[in-house]
C-alpha cells in the first residue's frame, strides 16, 4: 500500500492506496463520487476525464500513487451548493446531453477548452472535444451547449 | 472466449528521485521492470494483457530535469523525456523552428493523452504508425540513451528495429532528442492520413523536410510512417531531388518511388496498394507544400 494525498474539489484526502489501482478507482470507489464514469477504461472514450493541476487527463490512465500531491476537480466540484456552473447551465439549456454517460467528461473538457480559449473557433471546439465520445446526441447539441457557454463567458 | 479486462495487474510502484537511483533500479530488476512517462501506451497495454505484467513499474516523472525544450542555434533544439506532447504542440520555438513536430504533435490522439503522454514514450513504444517518428526522421533526430553503464548517441533512423521493438536495452532510458539546427531555407511538412482527425492513428504518415538554395533542391529528406514494420526514410527518393531544379516531373519520379521503397501491409485499416498509392500522393503533396 502506498499513502497518497490528494485535493478533489478543494478538500484533501490523506489515502492508502494499492499501487495498481487508477485514480478513476480511487474517485468513484475511496471517495464515492461516481459523477466521474469508466467507459473504455483505455484512454480512448473521455468519460473518465478529471481535471488535475488545470489539465483534462482520463483518470482511468492515472496511476493512484501517481497523483499524489495532485490537484483534482471532478464533475462534482462544479457547482457551487445548489448553484449550478454556467457550462452546466447551458448544457441543460441547450439539451447538450441524452443519457448522460459522457456528460461529466464532456463538461470537464469544455471547462478547461474554455479556460484556455475562451472563445474558440469551430475547429478549436471540435479539437478540443476530440477526446469526449458521445454515442448519443451526434455532438450537434454538445456544439451548441459549448457555444451557448462560451458566449456566457462560461469558465 | 472473450475476455475484456479493465483492472490492472498486480505490480509494484517505485518513485525514484534522481537518474542514478532509476537506471540502478532498471538494471537491478532487469527485464521485471517498466519505466512509465506518461502511462498512455504502457497502461492500456497492462490492462489488455498484451504484454507480461512486469514486476515493478518504475515511474520517471519525480525525475529532475528531464522536462525541458531548450534551443541554442548552433546545437539545435533538445526535448527531455518527460516532455509532454502538449509541451512540443504549444512550443514557441517548436512551432517557428520546428514547425513540423509541433503539426505532427496536435495530429496526435486528443487533449487527455496529450497533456499526459510524452514524446520519448512514443518514439519507445515503437508503434509503425507513431506521429511523432516521420517527422523526427526527416529532421535527422538524435537520441540519448542512459544506463548505469553511461550514455549512448544514436540516429534516430537506427533506434527502431520493428513493431514494437527499439534497440534500448532493458537497462537504458531514451534520456533527450536533440534535433539539429535548421537552415532559414528550409521547410518541413507532415502528413496525416486517417479518416478521423482526431482519436486516430495514422494510415500513411509523410515526412518532408526540403532545403532550398536559389531553386535548386540543396537537401531532402522524406520520411514514411505507417507503411513498414518500422518508422523508415525514403532516402532513394531523396537521391532523386538531391541537387536538382524541382519540377513536376521530378517531384513524381521522387513520390513514386518513395511509393516503391515503402513496404506497407493490407490490414483492416487499408491494403497495401492503396497505401502505396497514398505514399506517392502525400510525398507529392508535401515537396510541393513545402515550396509553396
Amino acid at each position: 500500500m502506498k499513502q497518497i494525498r490528494i485535493t478533489v474539489n478543494g478538500k484533501t484526502y490523506e489515502l492508502q492506496v494499492k499501487p495498481w489501482e487508477t485514480l478513476l478507482e480511487v474517485i468513484r470507489d475511496e471517495l464515492g463520487l461516481t459523477g466521474t464514469k469508466e467507459g473504455c477504461g483505455l484512454g480512448e472514450c473521455g468519460a473518465c476525464t478529471v481535471i488535475m493541476d488545470g489539465k483534462t487527463v482520463n483518470s482511468c490512465l492515472v496511476l493512484a500513487p501517481e497523483a499524489d500531491g495532485k490537484e483534482i476537480l471532478t464533475i462534482e466540484g462544479l457547482a457551487q451548493g445548489d448553484k449550478l456552473h454556467p457550462i452546466q447551465e447551458a448544457f441543460l439549456e441547450q439539451g447538450g446531453l441524452q443519457c448522460g454517460f459522457c456528460t461529466p467528461g464532456v463538461i470537464l473538457s469544455t471547462k478547461a477548452l474554455l479556460d484556455e480559449n475562451p472563445k474558440p473557433t469551430d475547429e478549436e471546439m471540435r479539437r478540443g472535444m476530440a477526446g469526449n465520445f458521445c454515442r448519443c446526441t451526434g455532438y450537434t447539441k454538445i456544439f451548441e451547449s459549448i457555444k451557448a457557454a462560451a458566449q456566457k463567458g462560461g469558465k | 472466449m472473450v475476455t475484456f479486462y479493465r483492472r490492472l495487474p498486480r505490480f509494484e510502484y517505485v518513485q525514484p528521485k534522481s537518474i542514478d537511483e532509476a537506471l540502478s533500479l532498471l538494471a537491478q530488476h532487469k527485464g521485471k521492470a517498466r519505466p512509465i512517462a506518461g502511462g498512455t501506451d504502457l497502461l492500456p497495454k497492462m490492462k489488455r494483457r498484451e504484454i507480461e505484467a512486469p514486476k515493478y513499474v518504475i515511474d520517471l516523472k519525480a525525475l529532475p530535469n528531464l522536462d525541458y525544450i531548450k534551443y541554442d542555434d548552433k546545437k539545435g533544439l533538445s526535448i527531455g523525456a518527460l516532455t509532454t506532447i502538449h509541451a512540443i504542440e504549444t512550443s514557441p520555438v517548436i512551432q517557428q523552428r520546428f514547425g513540423i513536430l509541433a503539426e505532427a504533435a496536435s495530429t496526435m490522439a486528443a487533449p487527455q493523452v496529450r497533456n499526459r503522454g510524452t514524446v520519448a514514450g512514443n518514439i519507445c513504444n515503437a508503434v509503425p504508425s507513431a506521429d511523432s517518428a516521420p517527422p523526427l526522421l526527416a529532421l535527422e533526430a538524435k537520441l540519448k540513451l542512459i544506463s548505469h553503464k553511461g550514455e549512448r548517441i544514436l540516429n534516430i533512423e537506427d533506434f527502431f528495429t520493428g513493431p514494437n521493438e527499439t534497440v534500448l536495452t532493458d537497462e537504458e532510458l531514451v534520456a533527450e532528442i536533440q534535433i539539429p539546427p535548421l537552415p532559414s531555407n528550409s521547410r518541413g511538412i507532415y502528413l496525416k492520413l486517417s479518416p478521423k482527425r482526431s482519436m486516430d492513428l495514422a494510415t500513411v504518415g509523410v515526412a518532408a523536410v526540403v532545403i532550398t538554395e536559389d531553386g535548386l533542391c540543396k537537401d531532402i529528406r522524406i520520411a514514411l510512417g505507417a507503411v513498414a514494420p518500422t518508422p523508415i526514410r525514403a532516402k532513394r527518393a531523396e537521391d532523386i531531388l538531391r541537387g536538382q531544379r524541382f519540377s513536376d516531373e521530378l517531384i513524381e519520379r521522387t513520390a513514386q518511388t518513395a511509393a516503391e521503397e515503402s513496404r506497407p501491409i493490407d490490414d483492416h485499416r487499408a491494403s497495401a496498394d492503396y497505401r502505396r498509392g497514398m505514399v506517392q500522393a502525400l510525398v507529392r503533396r508535401a515537396i510541393n507544400q513545402a515550396l509553396s
